[in-house]
């Protein structure tokens, strides 16, 4: 795929703007496509809520009216992944339900964000046993983490808002979509067997 | 009035004496000790006979006791809607064995019980139609309650990390 030559794309529009405010035109505002795609993409948010656990009774608080995460753009849950740009994942994730995370995860389309909400998710949290996975990284790539036992409504609204500024700064990559996690080059880490 | 739970224990000493090892109702709950290989007849005494009528299992679950023999106890509980009476039944079941049989014929409730308690203790249910893993994944290892799994084992079913 051939990348285009930033530059001569940048005089192409300036030229246009140019020609625009001799015929005629009284104002004009500038900005590139890319920015204006973050910034309606970090404000409308749809997201899903992957709730397994107690931390779904904080998730029902954030989105609720007291804290409201509709204040961000981010209030309209969709219960399927295809419609979905962030995934919540909320609550203790097991080895058994790993596969099922990671098979929602590959049916959202891209652009698509996690955020690891709660202890649970980012570690393990309490749980260091056969059962749990140790932090929802070691299946999908998170985005944001937002620890906590359950984590506090504000400590989510502020995840959201670093979330946000991320994605206003994001650059779409070249091939149009994110690397999924068997392409990252993983530290391995070997846990000690007893 | 003499309490129903040791009129049970009577009831079943009384009819099935060489398969009960053991009885007592200390603080009102009635329990026995039986000998592994008669559950299935206990069961159908304890559901079937008119002064018993226990029409419901509703728990089975066991215990690791690792340093005694026989090692595994799997521990039945009946309830009896009709009388409003609970009833404990305890039999030990040795590690090289590991078996016990089955009550789902009687009891079709003991299904997912006798599943659970063979996925975290492996202990098997002889009879039983469909014995597989009811919370684990099949490519797990091993039975992690019992006492010897170590708790920092690790079996990532998926993920690079874990």
């Amino acid at each position: 795929m051939a990348v285009p030559d930033r530059q001569a794309v940048a005089a192409r529009h300036n030229q246009r703007a140019i020609e625009f405010l001799r015929e005629g035109g009284d104002s004009l505002v500038t900005t590139k496509v890319e920015s204006l795609f973050n910034w309606s993409r970090k404000y409308s948010m749809f997201l899903y809520p992957f709730v397994t656990a107690c931390c779904g009774m904080e998730f029902m608080s954030v989105a609720g009216p007291r804290y409201d995460l509709d204040r961000f753009g981010c209030a309209l849950p969709r219960f399927s992944p295809r419609q979905s740009d962030l995934l919540m994942v909320v609550g203790t994730i097991t080895h058994r339900q790993g596969p099922i995370l990671k098979k929602v995860y590959d049916q959202m389309a891209e652009p698509k964000w996690v955020m690891a909400f709660g202890a649970c998710t980012c570690s393990g949290g309490p749980y260091n046993n056969y059962a749990v996975v140790q932090g929802i990284d070691t299946i999908i790539p998170v985005d944001i983490y937002v620890p906590g036992c359950p984590p506090r409504p504000e400590a989510v609204l502020e995840g959201l808002m670093k979330l946000q500024a991320r994605v206003q700064n994001e650059r779409v990559p070249a091939d149009g979509r994110h690397k999924e996690i068997d392409e990252l080059q993983l530290p391995v880490i070997e846990k000690p067997v007893a | 009035m003499e309490d129903y739970g040791s009129q049970a224990l009577r009831r079943l000493l009384e009819a099935l004496s060489d398969a009960v090892l053991e009885t007592h109702a200390k603080l009102g709950d009635a329990t026995a000790q039986i000998d592994a290989s008669r559950i299935v007849d206990v069961a159908r005494l304890l559901r079937d006979d008119p002064d018993l009528q226990f029409e419901m299992l509703t728990d089975l679950t066991c215990v690791d006791y690792i340093e005694q023999q026989p090692r595994f106890e799997v521990v039945y509980h009946f309830y009896s809607v009709a009388r409003n009476r609970r009833v404990r039944i305890k039999a030990r079941v040795a590690a090289d064995v590991c078996q016990i049989d089955s009550l789902i014929d009687l009891y079709p409730s003991a299904d997912w019980m006798e599943r659970e308690v063979w996925d975290m203790y492996g202990v098997r249910f002889e009879g039983h139609p469909d014995l597989r893993r009811l919370l684990l994944y099949e490519e797990f290892e091993g039975h992690p309650l019992r006492k010897d799994y170590p708790k920092e084992r690790r079996q990532p079913l998926v993920g690079p990390r874990n």
